[in-house]
């Protein structure tokens, strides 16, 4: 934002006629791109077999990073890289040892040296500007409507509420064998999901101050575009604003020792009104179960945003696995 | 002193034949040579890919499915993690390309005897055989919450450090002690380098007619030179944080963890260039001679080198991106980063134009060469998404970082490796290997690393983060687990998954395994080489007098003392 502004004409003038050009790439590309979309799962806020690219965009400031990936970056390296392998495989078929017996003796050519310097100066430019556009939207929101504060810990997050009374809620992974007990339908992610939840509101300005208990951790839902470093001794600062409700995950992202693999991140985003009654929920009722966030989303129905997950057949022996561990 | 030594070795000259050798042990255990001691650090650095090369086998084979295959737990992963990097780093890429192509090469073209510090240069070979021993011992002694250094390559504290949530034990310790020691020795021998260019090149060599590769290790030097010392000063400080109560880490004391992490990457980000910029003087001899053309915009390629050496200080803070610094330093890193494409693009392009209206022979060495241009093209594209700030938020910490770094290390340096191995084995041992295997290997190992790595690019994007033992996906039934079963159908049950990072991985170990076939093909090709290959002459790649070196002015291999002569350059 502080960049935007403060560029010469000329130097516009050169961006504006790379975009024309970009456009009609981004037209072609466009109309691959809706071929690709049409064949991909209609749910992909989590990581799916076969995917490409990144999940599905469930906030604003991903749509961003969707935008400036997949409809700049990839264009421009994707054209690069076609480039140079048109050159070498030109070169190679052209002037090979029977092409081409005498090799020439030419060793200079300042103006393909200057071309071949300031035209990739250009692309970085038309790179630089959007990436900064992006960088500044996504470093923190200047009207938080709430705010949570996430601690990490070997090998689980604590997650506080500030503005309900610092309600706090403490999240580890649910290992395998106990999927079935927590998440109905079959529908349990490996890996992936936590005891007790986080519940977030949608279309909420939602500021992550995140923080460490012990070791360097690494706080992230790739569906929101958020990651942020938790580190000990410091509060850092991010944010995100969720548009689709749903259940989405992320998984710890700096290495903080034997269980790193095991400390998952997994949210619901659900209307104001269905998080006020968890909040509720969670301070008074549910305050006693074993997991009060889990007990609570059980109770309030929030699984149903899991409409579009498709699970697995729960077999009798997990029924009763169920009927153990429950109380 | 000093003229009582010179006289004693003009002695020595009078009283036996020219190319006299010393018996075995003086020969290879107090080498002053600089060809032996180039030899010694190659037999090191193949020796230690072996290692760094199984730990790789290791993970892969236990990334190839979900869940626990072979690891103990998730700090032996860790442990595998950190050896594998360390070794790859600081065992192989820089003794291979730094102290075995730069020893024997560097005198050789500039038409120097040996290094200006022959002593010297011995000693940064023996330095660095105990910091292997100390770095593969570390893996047995008590670490974090089992044996070894679970911390990564990148050391960071306070996982690193000694409190509980640390490694109280005694390994990382040692792998400090061993980084030390890599680190001396890696210092020494880059103010050897610097001083055998700046006063031993022959008569008529100025520093615009030094070949590229003399340009590549003289930049490498200097930033060795500046930055290593960096890397010693963070590791003293982590071990005194560990062992006497200093807190320059550590918070509750005052200390900052990410204090560390600036070090490091001050160190870390010229390192990276110290591992390419040789393999990057290398291909430039390779592909010009192969080419039957002097190289494309020679000045441009060696100042360019320079620029990405000068440019590759005030980078670093791009690998920390995400800890929580300032907005604007963000976008200060991210404009210095992209600046680096500039000129690295230059060396791209000038490859190609050296090629352009050349008579190129498809040797070995040209097909690494090729694969070198093109692969490193796809790592360093990815590079500029990377050094977006912004992007990383997706990206930092993934797949996909881990894909960017093995495209320009793994199939750049280490393409680099081989493709000086073939180009150079001729000249080193007076033996040539038969070109059908290099091909063959070369095809393998091309095929082979680029199934092990593209896919890793998708399971970034798809957010799966680096480091990991275990990711997120559905068991597989019994039948179809480990990798002796029917592809087709494995694949077809992956797919009919609702969720899971597990085809990805999937096909990355089976690349892996690929690679590991052709590793075992390489030593086989060494073996028949030095024992079986054909002898060849001084200049058996039939350089052209346009694309020549000195080295090729000389016997296959060379006197055992080169340049009784003094050659001069015109």
């Amino acid at each position: 934002m502080a960049l935007s502004g403060g560029y010469s004409a000329p130097v516009t003038l050169a961006i504006s006629k790379i975009l024309t050009m970009k456009m009609f790439m981004h037209r072609i590309l466009a109309a691959l791109t809706v071929l690709v979309a049409t064949a991909l799962p209609a749910f992909a806020f989590e990581p799916k077999p076969g995917d490409l690219g990144f999940q599905e965009a469930a906030s604003p400031n991903m749509v961003r990073l969707h935008d400036f990936h997949d409809h700049l970056l990839m264009y421009i390296i994707t054209a690069i890289v076609i480039f140079v392998f048109v050159l070498l495989v030109w070169v190679c078929l052209r002037y090979n040892a029977k092409a081409n017996p005498v090799p020439s003796k030419t060793t200079h050519h300042v103006l393909l040296e200057v071309v071949w310097t300031i035209i990739p100066v250009l692309i970085l430019l038309v790179i630089a500007v959007p990436s900064y556009k992006l960088l500044f939207y996504l470093d923190r929101t200047a009207e938080p409507d709430m705010t949570l504060k996430v601690t990490g810990s070997q090998w689980y997050w604590t997650y506080t509420y500030p503005d309900h009374n610092d309600l706090e809620i403490e999240a580890r992974m649910i290992p395998e064998k106990e999927l079935d007990t927590y998440i109905p339908d079959g529908k349990g992610r490996r890996m992936l999901e936590t005891y007790n939840p986080i519940v977030v509101p949608i279309e909420k300005n939602i500021q992550i101050l995140t923080t460490a208990s012990d070791v360097i951790h690494a706080w992230t839902i790739p569906a929101f575009g958020a990651k942020k470093d938790a580190v000990p001794g410091r509060t850092n600062e991010t944010w995100f604003r969720v548009t689709v409700p749903g259940i989405y995950y992320g998984q710890c992202s700096e290495i903080c020792g034997i269980d790193h693999a095991s400390m998952p991140i997994s949210a619901y985003a659900v209307t104001q009104e269905e998080y006020d009654n968890w909040i509720s929920c969670v301070t008074g009722d549910g305050a006693n179960a074993d997991y009060p966030s889990r007990a609570c989303v059980q109770k309030l129905g929030f699984d149903k945003y899991r409409s579009k997950q498709k699970g697995h057949t729960v077999t009798s022996a997990n029924t009763e696995t169920t009927t153990g561990a429950a109380e | 002193m000093n003229a009582q030594a010179t006289t004693a070795d003009h002695a020595h000259h009078d009283d036996h034949a020219h190319d006299h050798k010393p018996g075995f042990f003086v020969r290879w255990f107090m080498s002053t040579n600089h060809k032996d001691i180039g030899t010694l650090y190659i037999i090191f650095s193949i020796f230690a890919a072996l290692f760094g090369a199984a730990f790789s086998m290791l993970m892969r084979h236990e990334l190839g499915d979900p869940g626990i295959q072979i690891a103990e737990n998730g700090h032996q992963w860790n442990v595998w993690v950190t050896a594998h990097g360390l070794i790859m780093v600081f065992f192989v890429v820089m003794p291979g390309l730094i102290g075995g192509f730069g020893n024997w090469f560097l005198p050789l073209m500039i038409g120097a005897p040996d290094m200006a510090f022959p002593r010297l240069n011995n000693i940064s070979f023996w330095l660095i055989v105990p910091a292997f021993m100390l770095l593969v011992a570390s893996a047995f002694v008590p670490g974090g919450p089992g044996p070894g250094a679970g911390t990564g390559w990148t050391i960071y504290p306070p996982l690193s450090g000694g409190g509980g949530p640390g490694h109280s034990g005694l390994s990382v310790d040692m792998a400090i002690f061993a980084l030390h020691l890599a680190g001396a020795s890696s210092i020494l021998g880059a103010a050897n380098f610097i001083t055998t260019v700046f006063n031993m090149r022959a008569p008529g060599m100025t520093l615009h007619k030094m070949p590229l590769f003399v340009w590549a290790m003289l930049v490498t030097a200097f930033l060795l030179v500046l930055a290593v010392p960096v890397l010693g000063g963070a590791i003293t400080m982590l071990l005194t944080d560990r062992n006497f109560g200093t807190a320059f880490f550590n918070p509750e004391g005052g200390g900052d963890p990410i204090l560390f992490q600036h070090l490091f990457w001050f160190f870390g980000h010229p390192e990276v260039y110290i591992m390419i910029l040789p393999a990057f003087g290398i291909i430039s001899h390779i592909v010009s001679t192969f080419s039957k053309k002097p190289v494309f915009g020679y000045l441009g390629m060696a100042y360019a080198m320079v620029a990405i050496g000068v440019v590759g200080f005030i980078v670093w803070a791009h690998h920390m991106y995400t800890t929580g610094i300032s907005v604007n330093t963000q976008a200060y890193f991210t404009a210095a980063t992209l600046i680096i494409a500039v000129p690295t693009g230059v060396k791209i392009f000038s490859w190609i134009a050296t090629m352009w209206g050349g008579s190129i022979e498809f040797k070995t060495p040209m097909l690494w060469a090729i694969g070198f241009i093109f692969l490193f093209t796809v790592g360093g594209v990815t590079g500029v998404v990377l050094a977006n700030a912004g992007m990383d938020v997706s990206l930092h910490d993934t797949y996909y970082v881990v894909a960017h770094f093995h495209y320009v290390l793994s199939l750049g340096a280490v393409f680099g490796l081989f493709a000086g191995w073939y180009y150079w084995i001729g000249k080193m041992s007076g033996r040539q290997y038969p070109e059908w295997a290099g091909a063959f290997h070369f095809w393998l190992t091309f095929i082979g690393v680029n199934l092990v790595f593209f896919p890793q690019h998708f399971l970034g994007l798809q957010g799966m983060p680096r480091r990991y033992v275990d990711y997120a996906a559905p068991i597989p039934p019994e039948h179809l687990q480990g990798p002796f079963v029917n592809p087709i159908e494995k694949i077809q049950w992956i797919m009919a998954q609702d969720y899971g990072q597990h085809l990805w991985n999937y096909i990355s170990t089976m690349g892996a395994y690929l690679t590991g076939i052709s590793v075992i093909v390489f030593l086989l090709i060494v073996f028949w080489t030095l024992f079986f290959g054909r002898k060849v002459g001084g200049n058996y790649w039939n350089v052209q007098p346009q694309c020549m070196t000195l080295e090729w002015t000389l016997s296959s291999p060379p006197p055992f003392h080169q340049f009784d002569i003094q050659p001069k350059i015109k």
